[in-house]
This record gives C-alpha cells, structure tokens and sequence, in this order.
C-alpha cells in the first residue's frame, strides 16, 4: 500500500478551473454599489519640501467627491516590519523625497474624472538636492533625505565571526572582486489595486492585491485611528506577488480614508506604469567580496561590504542587509566570515523583499567569485562547491542549524550535466558554448520579528468535505493547493472534498503573513494540526460507533477502519452524519496552531538561527554566446532543489521553473534604467523593460530532491524562492566558462559582453 | 458624447451606448462583465487582455471598442460550451500550467488562435504564438506544454 494518497501526487490546483474559467475574481475585478474611483497626484521632484498644496480647484470640478492630503491623515508612517519604526506617510507631509511619491488623492465618480481632478491640484515645491548614487549618498554633506540618518545610512549590520584575516593567511587563492547589481521590478502582471468600504458603524471592509493581507490588517487600524476588529481584510484573488505585495501602500489606506471621506466604497487601481516607475522593486547593490581558498579547494574565509541602495524609504530594509550578510554562510562550510551591510537612503524608488530577497545579489557575487578562484586553482567548478558544500548536522559561524541538507546530492545530479559538452560537436568561430553551476541554501519559515505563530482551522461539513481556514495568501505560488493537499491526506479524503478559504480577517485565524518562504513550512503544520484535531474528534465517535479505541482508526480513502481489523469500518461521510446529526450532535471544528521554536536572530550582529530549516539546491546551465554579436542565449538548464518532500512535484517543479524565469531576467535582461537628474525609470513598460517571454526560455529539466526534513509537515520544505537565488550565477559562470571573462555587472548585456571581450583581446 | 453601437460578443450581440474613446477591454469589462480579459499594462505589450478578434488574438487594451464592430469577438467567458471546458482550458488545468491564473485567459485564447490555425504546432511555433502574453510565474514550461498536450487530443 502506498504511504500517502493525496501527497506526492501531481494533482491539479484547487483554484485552476475558476482561473481557467475567467470567473477569479481579482481586486480590480471588484465592483459595490455607488463605488467612486480614486487617483493619486505624485511628486514630479526627486526632493523637495511641500510649500502648499490647494485643493480648491480639484474640489469644485463636477463629479469629485474628496480630496485628500496629508492634513487629512494622521500622520502615521508606515515601513519597518522589524522595529515597526516606518518613516513613509502614505500621503507626503513635510516633503518628497522620489519621483512619484504620493503626494494627493481624489476620489471621483469616475476614472476620467479622478484624473482630471489630478492636474488642478496646485503643490507649491521648494526643490531640494537630491543624491541618486548610494556611494555619494554615504559621503559627508550629501542631501539627506531624513533629519535622523546621518550619512543616509538608513541601517547596518556588521558581523565578525571567527577570524577572516587568519583566514586569508591560510589561503593559497585569495580574490577581491566588485559585483554591482540593478534595480529589478517585481513584475506581477496584476498592478496594485485596492477597493475599501466605510459603514455607518465604524468599520472598513477592504479588498486589495496583498499577498500578506495581515500586514494591511494590523497598519490600517492604526493609520485611520480605528479599532483593530472594525478593520475587515478580504483576500481575493492575487495576480503574482514575489515579495512586492507584502506592505500595506498608499492606496491602500487612501481608499479607505476616501470612503471615509465619502461614506461611499471607492476603488483605486495603479496602472501598470505607476507600478513600474514608483512601486517597489529589488535592491540594487555595491557587493565589495574577498574569498580565500586553500589549494584543496576549502573555503577559508569570506569578508564582504554590500551598499544596498534602498531608495527613499526603508521598507523592509533591516531585514535585507541581515540576509545579504547572513546567507554568505550558506551554502557552504565559511569558517570565517566578516560582514558590513549599509541599506542607504537615496532619491530612487523604494527597495523591498523580492522573491530570493536580497539573496541572489549576494549568491551571484559568492558563486561568480568562486568560479574565478577555481580556475585560478585549477580545480573543477563542481568539485569546489562539493568539497564545501554543508552536511545535515553542521553549526554555521553564525549560528545556522543544519538538520535536513541535500545540497551534496543536488550537486551530483547537477553535475550530470557534464556530458552536454559531448553533445556540442563543432562549433562555428563565432559561437562558443559554456557550462556553469549556482548553488544555494535558503531559510524555510523564518522568524523574522515578534509572531511567527500561524493558526488554521479545519471545518468539517455535514457532507464530509471540509473547509480549511489559514491567514496564509495564495498569491500564485499554488500554496492553497498545498495545504488543502495536506487537510486531505490526514483525514483520508479526497482533495475534490477540500474547500479551501481564502483569508478574511473577520473569520480565519491570525497570520504574520506570506513572506519568507514560510507557508508550506508554518502553516502547513498549523492546518496538519488541525486536521488531526478535527480527526481526533471524529475518532472518539467513530471508536465508540465501531467498537474500538480512537487511535485504532484509520482514515483513509474515505473509510473509517480498525487498524487491525479492517472489516471493521464505515464510510467517512456516515460518520461526520453520525457525529454531528445524532440528538446531542457536535460541532466538528479542527484547531491547530504551529511556530518552530526560533530567536529572533540579532540583524545588528549576524548572530542566530533564524529559520528551523533551510532548503538547498543546485542548478546548471549551458550557453550559447554570439563573439560578433555578444547576444547569449541559455540553451539548457538542470535544476535540483531540496524541498525536503514534494507536496506537489507538479507545483514544485512550477516553482522550480518560474524562479528560473525570474533569475534569467535579472541574468540577462531586465534593468530599470534610471534618468541621471531624477532617479525616475526612463522605462517604466513592458516594452522597454524586458521581462523573458517564451521564446527566451530554455529547456528546464527540474527535479526536486527529497530529504523528508524532520519538523517540516510531511517533511515539506519550501520550494518558492531558493532557486531564484542561483540561477544568476549558474548563467553568469556559464558565461565565464564560455568566454573566459566574468562581467561583475548585472545585467549581463550583449554590449558587456563585446566590450569585454575587445578588453581581452586588446591584453 | 455617448454613441450607440453593436458588439458581438461569444455570439451574442449587445446593444451599448458608450463613449467612443473606450478601448474595447474596458467595454468587455465594465458594461459587459465580462472580467476574464484583465489589464495588466494598458500598452499592449503583456498580453493579458488577449481576445480573439475574428480567430486572431488582440491585444483588447489597445482597440477601440468601435473599431470592433460588425467583427466576432471571443473571450475566455466564450471558450466552454455548455459548462463543458474546452480542450485547452482542461490541458493548462491538469499540467499545472496555471499559478496565479493573471495571464491564464489572454494566454488561452493566444493558444486558441494557434490551434485553430496550425492544430499540430512545433515547440517553436507554441512559444512564437505566446510570446506576446507575458508570464511571471510559469516560466511558461507547463504553458508549452499543456499546448502540446491539447493539440494532440
């Protein structure tokens, strides 16, 4: 008998057919009663202090209904997950510190009419020097953009473990290199949208795209001046997140204070371009690394800086420059580590989590480099990172506790890959080819501030489906799926019996949020929780009605039976009937709460095990470059990731292959191009700024390798983001090992390359 | 000043009095209710208010709704029949090829018009005909593949 029935197995989302359907209803799909539109005035200045702002016009244009600014706020800033310190009013106060910082909104009965009000609008500006470059920003005398960061440092992190220069003495290859990465949108197709609706009684009632709808639930009460439980969060469908729907933004609490204003629903959508050109994106990054090998191939030491610039706001900033330092101790043994992280505030736009965040700047810096002391050493790419490669049971430097690790055997299997080379016959001058390994380990369910606890509950319905409860979002990355899978397995049913509901505040339990690769991890093992709880009430009914103990029953395939005795049974559903009809029937109602047993780990020292498991992996790819051209086109990729067990391989292997995607972008094509004198992006489309469509994709071969990890539920890792951390390296070493040269400069353009090569040449 | 006109929509024909600047996806969306066409980037360029306009897929975000006239429009509202889903919708549905379903229904109906066309396409073909529907989840792997698996029922 196979060990499970519905985990393992390759079975279709839960939410597929309404998606296939069109009937998934997305925030900007949402219509109410009487609903205004609302539009946001931005900064046209990089800096500058507000002077005035008049309304009066935009007021008195037929068919507006509010104004608002910030002297209709109070005053609350949101940002800082970490010390809940936010430095970001939703609407500008004193001043403005990026083009499109939101400065204004007006709620209107129509778009057309919203946007005209935008332009009566009169701000009077005082400009402001404004300081794009993160070095510069650092420098003294350099426009600050907040009175209490001195130098624009908006945090720091400086980690010492063990002894980098002892280290360095000991190493036979030792690299200084600079590695620079880009601003990279998150690139959800659905752009930011928010619908909120005020009542006579006091309370708000919101639908947005938030990926993390919890965030929004604990900032909006305080940024309205509302009680917490008068603030109702709906979670409807969400068109992608990868990090950039985490926070609560400006439109956010807008369309909640407009339909304060109002007393009528009101609806704010951001176009595609507003999102591009003044919503979140992905730090770009300064990364100063030094690496020293023994001749062996062992890694001895590691000390980086990383200038991090995080734009005009600090997000979720603290967090960002703790993992870039923290994360150089994985994947591999780093004896010595050394480690100065600046998140700096310049004029740009905002930096926050994205999908690896923070972790595939730092992984194409460290894999990129050790390629280049490999070869320096003349050991082979794959042998280096396997020598080093950690082992279930290793202690990192800074605390990191290794339980369940198949980043050994991932590599193997990576380094099958090999025999491509066969394959490549010959080529002609102009064409060379490549080959190039990442790897990575990423945290599963971190604790990243005070609650970490995520609950569930497990309804059971008189039919015998079951509704399950979680405040986990299901942006995309098939996590409802995920859990309604697991319900199933530890109650024997069907998946086709899970009713999965989406988060709504008022009803499912509290969640910190859908960040960190956390969900399959957290609250997967709350909803195993309660599944069994609801399981365990069923029992003691089934026990008595079958003449046995409790814990002699099991469920499966939709049967009751005595363990050892199976004839000894009864259907699934005749049992929940007999529970809950019979004269003193019961309410059958599964509780489960779950959070692994973490410190918060110290973001100022490095010091901590913040996650109570780690995932790992390893990919490969194989390139093509055109030496005329300098176009390079990824040809194959093999990729290995350890998600401990997979719930769905078929959604593993999605994850898998959209990471990719993403990683590629950031590899090859993707930049925000920033004009010199407003730090705004001069390509804020799709158009210009390229995203991989079909036809840049390689073939993928995925595969995800099982270490059945001890806490996880089932032995479930996550499988969202790890691989998007190396895909960059494994491309950029592919690059390197095709041409000789390593551009230390995302993305790696056709123009980088040719210029690189006329620089080898001309040596 | 609102203009009366016809549109022919999954074969059925409506009556409107709209603008005549209104793009054809704000029309589907806001008079029709027909939400399955999404706006992604408003430029034409992500492919997520894919329709059929007389078989061939169109960007609706980019068309005025008076140009589509007198002309059969499809949208994913018009792809199952009778409750029953059509091949491509039940192939995205069981290859996984569907995350978070933004795309999905411009990405269908891209597919559509490929199938109608060409009913046994090449790799090559599948992913020239999607290359204007952007995806930031799949890595289209499972798109291309669910195709292929449609075509070949």
């Amino acid at each position: 008998m196979e060990e499970f029935t519905v985990v393992g197995k390759r079975l279709p989302r839960v939410d597929a057919v309404v998606k296939a359907t069109g009937e998934a209803m997305y925030a900007a799909d949402m219509e109410l009663p009487g609903m205004l539109h609302g539009k946001m005035l931005r900064s046209p200045h990089p800096h500058a202090r507000i002077l005035n702002i008049d309304t009066g016009r935009a007021e008195r244009l037929q068919g507006v209904k509010a104004v608002v600014t910030a002297k209709d706020t109070l005053g609350y800033r949101y940002g800082d997950l970490i010390l809940g310190k936010g430095d970001e009013p939703f609407l500008a106060t004193e001043k403005v510190r990026f083009v499109g910082d939101e400065v204004a909104a007006v709620a209107a009965v129509d778009e057309d009419t919203a946007e005209e009000a935008l332009q009566l609008i009169d701000v009077e500006y005082e400009l402001l020097p404004a300081v794009f470059d993160p070095l510069e920003a650092m420098e003294e005398g350099a426009p600050l953009l907040h009175e209490h960061a001195a130098n624009n440092i908006a945090c720091k992190s400086t980690m010492r473990f063990g002894d980098v220069e002892a280290g360095f003495r000991r190493s036979d290859c030792v690299r200084e290199d600079r590695f620079e990465t880009q601003p990279v949108c998150h690139a959800f197709l659905e752009p930011h949208a928010a619908l909120a609706t005020y009542d006579s009684t006091g309370k708000i009632t919101f639908w947005g795209s938030k990926q993390s709808p919890y965030f929004t639930y604990r900032n909006m009460p305080r940024a309205l001046g509302l009680e917490l439980s008068k603030v109702r969060i709906v979670q409807p469908f969400i068109g992608g997140g990868f990090g950039g729907k985490n926070e609560m933004f400006s439109l956010d609490f807008t369309a909640a204070l407009l339909s304060m204003k109002t007393g009528k629903p009101v609806k704010i959508v951001y176009g595609q371009e507003e999102v591009l050109s003044a919503g979140r994106q992905r730090n770009p990054t300064i990364m100063d690394i030094k690496t020293g090998v023994g001749k062996d191939g062992t890694i001895m030491a590691i000390k980086c800086r990383i200038v991090a610039n995080g734009g005009a706001y600090i997000s979720i900033g603290r967090m960002t420059r703790y993992l870039m330092g923290s994360v150089l101790a994985l994947p591999y043994r780093v004896p010595n580590l050394e480690y100065d992280g600046y998140r700096v505030y310049t004029n740009n736009q905002v930096c926050c989590a994205q999908r690896g965040h923070g972790v595939p700047q730092v992984r194409y810096a460290a894999e990129s480099q050790l390629d280049m002391i490999a070869r320096e050493l003349d050991i082979d790419p794959l042998d280096i990172r396997l020598k080093n490669a950690l082992q279930p049971g290793d202690n990192t430097v800074n605390g990191f506790r290794i339980t369940s690790c198949g980043l050994t055997e991932c590599l193997q299997k990576a380094g099958e890959i090999k025999k491509w080379r066969e394959e490549w016959g010959e080529l002609p001058p102009n064409k060379k080819r490549g080959i190039g390994f990442g790897a990575y380990g990423f945290v599963s369910g971190p604790r990243v501030a005070g609650h970490n606890t995520a609950g569930a509950m497990v309804k059971v319905h008189e039919d015998g489906a079951i509704s399950v409860l979680t405040g986990a979002t299901d942006s995309g990355q098939g996590s409802d799926s995920c859990l309604s899978q697991i319900a199933a397995e530890v109650l024997g049913l069907g998946l086709d019996k899970v009713r999965l509901v989406m988060p709504d505040s008022e009803v499912t339990p509290l969640d910190p949020g859908t960040f960190g690769s956390r969900v399959t991890f957290v609250s997967g093992n709350a909803v195993w929780i309660a599944a069994d709880d609801a399981r365990k009430q069923l029992a003691e009914v089934g026990a008595e009605l079958l003449g046995a103990h409790p814990e002699e029953l099991v469920f499966r395939n939709e049967q009751v039976f005595v363990r050892d005795d199976p004839e000894k049974n009864m259907p699934f559903t005749k049992l929940v009937k007999s529970a809950c009809y019979s004269g003193t029937g019961r309410t059958i109602m599964g509780r489960g709460y779950f959070a692994p047993e973490l410190e918060v780990p110290n973001y100022e020292t490095g010091e901590g095990n913040m996650s109570a498991t780690y995932s790992f992996g390893a990919q490969a790819a194989e390139v093509e470059v055109d030496t005329d051209t300098g176009k390079i086109t990824v040809t194959r990729m093999k990729v290995l990731h350890d998600c401990g067990r997979a719930i769905n391989p078929m959604h593993v292997e999605g994850q898998l292959e959209g990471s990719v995607c993403g990683g590629l972008g950031q590899a090859l094509l993707e930049d925000k191009i920033k004009g010199k004198d407003t730090g705004q992006a001069s390509n804020p489309s799709f158009m210009e700024y390229k995203l991989p469509s079909a036809v840049d994709m390689p073939d993928i071969e995925s595969e995800a390798v099982e270490t059945i990890d001890p806490v996880g539920p089932f032995g479930a890792k996550e499988s969202g983001e790890g691989v998007q951390v190396s895909t960059v390296p494994a491309i950029t070493n592919a690059v390197y090992d095709a041409l000789g040269v390593m551009v230390k400069t995302l993305p790696v353009t056709p123009e980088k390359i040719l210029k690189a090569l006329e620089k080898e040449n001309e040596e | 000043m609102k203009r009366k006109m016809k549109l022919t929509v999954n074969g059925e024909e409506h009556s409107l009095e709209i603008e005549p600047h209104r793009t054809l996806l704000s029309v589907l969306r806001e008079e029709l209710e027909l939400k399955g066409a999404k706006e992604g980037c408003g430029q034409g360029y992500c492919g997520a208010c894919t329709v059929l306009l007389e078989g061939q897929p169109i960007c609706s975000c980019c068309l005025l709704a008076m140009d589509a006239r007198g002309r059969e429009i499809v949208t994913v509202e018009g792809l199952s029949v009778n409750g029953e889903l059509h091949p491509l919708q039940q192939s995205f549905i069981e290859q996984g090829a569907i995350q978070c379903g933004y795309c999905t229904p411009g990405m269908l109906l891209s597919a559509k018009a490929l199938l109608d066309e060409n009913p046994s396409p090449s790799e090559e073909d599948i992913r020239s005909a999607i290359s204007g529907n952007l995806c930031r989840c799949t890595g289209y792997v499972k798109i291309v593949k669910a195709i292929r698996a449609a075509a070949e029922i």
